[in-house]
C-alpha cells in the first residue's frame, strides 16, 4: 500500500501553506467555478488574457491539500505563458492523472517542475478528482476568454 | 435481554477483516451499515432455494416467493408500528420514497400561493425533490432555522406553518446527529393543517420508532442503512392519503387494468410499485429487522447512546480547542453521528490519514449544503457508530486523528 509521504510531498504540504497567485480579478478578468460535488471542494480561477498571453491568474475557493496546492502549482506554471503552452499543460497534467482524454500523447520532453510532486496522487485514485478540479477550471476559463 | 458488543461483532464478517494487516475500524454507518450473517444467508437461502417472481405466477415455487416478499412487507410493518401491512411500500430507496411523496402527493395537491415547511438540517433527499415542483408549480418553500448547538430553532415554528400544506423534516440529522422532537413536530404541522412527513433515514435504524406515536402521515427510510441490503428503501404512509394519492411510475405490476383507452390502477401496496421489485432485497431486510428485533432497538439505542457520551468525551479531553465537534454534546439529545472540524486540517486530509489505519469516516458535505453553508464549512469530517462500534473504535480514531495532527502541523 503506498504511504502517506507518497501522496503528501514536501512541495505539496508547501504549496498549500503558503499558497500562490491566491486571490480574485475584477472584470474584465474572466472568472469560471469549479465544484467537487463528492467532497466539496471549490476552485474558482480569474484569468486575464493579452495578446495570446497569460497575462494574469488568481485562484481562490478552498478545499483539501491536494486541490489547493494543485492549484498553486498551476497557477505558477501557466502564468506568463501563452495560452497554446497552457493548454498543452492541461492536457499533459490529465494525462499524468491517468486521465486519457483522446488526443496526441503529450509531449513530456520539458521538465514539470513542482507538479511533478503531484504524480503521487495516481496511487491514490479517489485523491484524483482534487488534483484534477483546478485544472478543468483553468480550461474552462481559458474557453470563456476565448469566446 | 444483555448487550453484547462483541457478539455483535462476530454477526458481521466484514468487521473481522484485516485490511493491509490492520484491523477495520468501520465509522462510516450514517453513510451506510455492515450486513450481518443473517442478512447475507437469507438473500443465499433465498436465491439457492426460493426465487421465483412475486405476485404473478402460480405455480408453487412462485406463491412461496410472493409469501416471503409479502411476509418482509409484514415484519417492516410491525417493526415500525404501522397500523397496516398494505401502508408499507418497497422503492428503490429513501431517496425515492420522498420523490414519490413529492411527486405523487405534492402534484396533486400544490399550487402556486401554497407553501412547504422544510428544515435548514435536511439531506439533499428532502429539499431536491421539493425545489424540482416548486419550480413547475409556483409554492413557496419556507424554512425551519437551526441554533447556534444544532437544534432546530422552534421559537418561530407556527407561524412558518401558518397556511403551509406539508411539513418535512428529518427525524434525525446525517450531519449534526441532532435527534428531533418528531411527535411534537408533527402534531404541530397537524394544529396548522399540514402534513406530516418525516425523513426517518438515520433514526430507525439506530432507536426504535412507532408511526402511530409520531402521528406522522409519511415516514421514509432506507433498508441499506439498518443492516438490510442496499436497493431497497420504504415509504410508509396513512392508508388514506395512499389511496387519494396517484401512482407514481407507471408499469407492471402497478395496475389492475389496461386497455388501449387508458388504465386503472392497483389496490395498495401494488399501486406504487411498478415493475418487478426488489424482491431478494426485501428478503434480506426481513431478515434485518429480525436481527435487530432480537437485539432489542432499545438496546442499541442504549449502546450508541454510551458510545455517543465516550466518544465526546475523548475527542474533547485529547484534542480540547483543536476540535470543533459540531452539534449538541448532550448525549440525550443525538445520535451516534459525529461531524468535527479538526484544527484547519481539511476533512479530506484527515479522512486520508485515517484511512492508512483503516479508520472508515466520511468527509464532505454529506449530501447537505445548506446545513454546511450554515456551519461555515464546505466539508466536515464525520464518524458514525452503530451498534456494532465499540469503544476501542473510538481509541483508534482519536489516535489517527491524532497522528493526522502530527503530519498536517503547518
Amino acid at each position: 500500500m503506498p504511504g502517506l509521504e507518497d501522496l503528501y510531498r514536501e512541495i505539496i504540504l508547501d504549496h498549500y501553506k503558503s499558497p500562490r497567485n491566491r486571490g480574485s480579478l475584477e472584470p474584465p478578468a474572466v472568472r469560471s467555478e469549479g465544484h467537487n460535488p463528492l467532497c466539496g471542494d471549490e476552485i474558482e480561477v480569474f484569468l486575464i488574457i493579452k495578446d495570446g498571453i497569460v497575462d494574469d491568474i488568481k485562484i481562490g475557493g478552498q478545499g483539501c491539500s491536494i486541490s489547493q496546492s494543485s492549484a498553486s502549482m498551476m497557477s505558477a506554471a501557466v502564468k506568463g505563458k501563452p495560452v497554446e503552452q497552457a493548454r498543452a499543460l492541461i492536457h499533459r497534467f490529465k494525462h499524468m492523472m491517468s486521465i486519457d482524454e483522446g488526443g496526441e500523447e503529450p509531449d513530456t520532453s520539458a521538465p514539470l517542475g513542482d507538479l511533478e510532486a503531484l504524480q503521487g496522487v495516481v496511487k491514490f485514485p479517489v485523491r484524483i478528482k482534487c488534483a484534477v478540479l483546478s485544472w478543468n477550471t483553468l480550461a474552462e476559463a481559458l474557453d470563456i476568454a476565448a469566446e | 435481554m444483555s448487550f453484547d458488543v462483541q457478539k455483535v461483532r462476530a454477526d458481521f464478517p466484514v468487521l473481522a477483516e484485516l485490511i493491509n494487516g490492520k484491523p477495520l475500524v468501520y465509522l462510516d454507518s450514517a453513510n451506510t451499515s455492515q450486513k450481518p450473517n443473517a442478512v447475507i444467508d437469507a438473500m443465499t437461502h433465498f436465491m439457492q432455494h426460493g426465487y421465483a417472481p412475486t405476485n404473478r405466477s402460480a405455480y408453487q415455487l412462485a406463491a412461496e416467493a410472493t409469501d416471503k416478499f409479502e411476509g418482509a412487507r409484514a415484519k417492516v410493518a410491525a417493526f415500525i408500528n404501522a397500523p397496516k401491512v398494505h401502508e408499507v411500500i418497497y422503492t428503490k430507496n429513501a431517496t425515492e420514497a420522498l420523490n414519490l411523496i413529492v411527486r405523487s402527493w405534492g402534484t396533486a395537491n400544490l399550487s402556486a400561493g401554497d407553501a412547504v415547511v422544510l428544515t435548514h438540517m435536511e439531506h439533499h433527499a428532502n429539499i431536491v425533490p421539493w425545489q424540482m415542483l416548486a419550480a413547475e408549480r409556483g409554492f413557496t418553500i419556507r424554512w425551519v432555522p437551526l441554533t447556534s448547538d444544532g437544534l432546530l430553532d422552534l421559537s418561530n415554528l407556527s407561524t412558518l406553518l401558518d397556511g403551509a400544506k406539508a411539513f418535512s423534516f428529518t427525524a434525525m440529522s446525517n450531519v449534526l446527529g441532532t435527534i428531533n422532537p418528531t411527535a411534537e413536530l408533527c402534531a404541530a404541522a397537524h394544529k396548522a393543517g399540514a402534513i406530516a412527513i418525516v425523513d426517518a433515514c438515520q433514526a430507525v435504524p439506530h432507536m426504535p420508532t412507532d408511526v402511530q406515536a409520531w402521528d406522522a402521515d409519511f415516514v421514509t427510510f432506507s433498508s441499506h442503512k439498518m443492516v438490510g441490503p442496499s436497493g431497497l428503501g420504504i415509504l410508509w404512509g396513512r392508508e388514506a392519503l395512499l389511496d387519494a394519492m396517484p401512482p407514481f411510475l407507471g408499469g407492471g405490476n402497478m395496475i389492475s387494468d389496461v386497455k388501449l383507452e387508458g388504465f386503472t390502477y392497483a389496490e395498495l401496496p401494488a399501486k406504487f410499485e411498478a415493475g418487478t421489485q426488489p424482491v431478494i432485497e426485501a428478503i434480506g431486510l426481513g431478515a434485518a429487522v429480525d436481527y435487530l428485533s432480537a437485539i432489542g432497538m432499545d438496546n442499541v439505542r442504549a449502546h450508541e447512546q454510551d458510545i455517543t457520551v465516550l466518544a465526546l468525551n475523548s475527542l474533547n479531553d485529547r484534542f480540547g480547542s483543536d476540535i470543533t465537534i459540531h452539534g449538541s454534546t448532550d448525549a440525550a439529545l443525538r445520535g451516534a453521528t459525529i461531524s468535527f472540524a479538526y484544527r484547519d486540517v481539511h476533512p479530506h486530509d484527515i479522512s486520508q490519514v485515517l484511512d492508512q489505519n483503516n479508520v472508515c469516516v466520511r468527509a464532505g458535505h454529506h449530501c447537505a449544503k445548506p446545513l454546511m453553508r450554515l456551519l461555515g464549512a464546505n466539508a466536515t469530517v464525520r464518524a458514525s457508530f452503530y451498534l456494532y462500534n465499540t469503544p476501542s473504535d473510538v481509541t483508534a480514531l482519536c489516535d489517527a486523528l491524532s497522528e493526522a495532527g502530527d503530519f498536517f502541523t503547518l
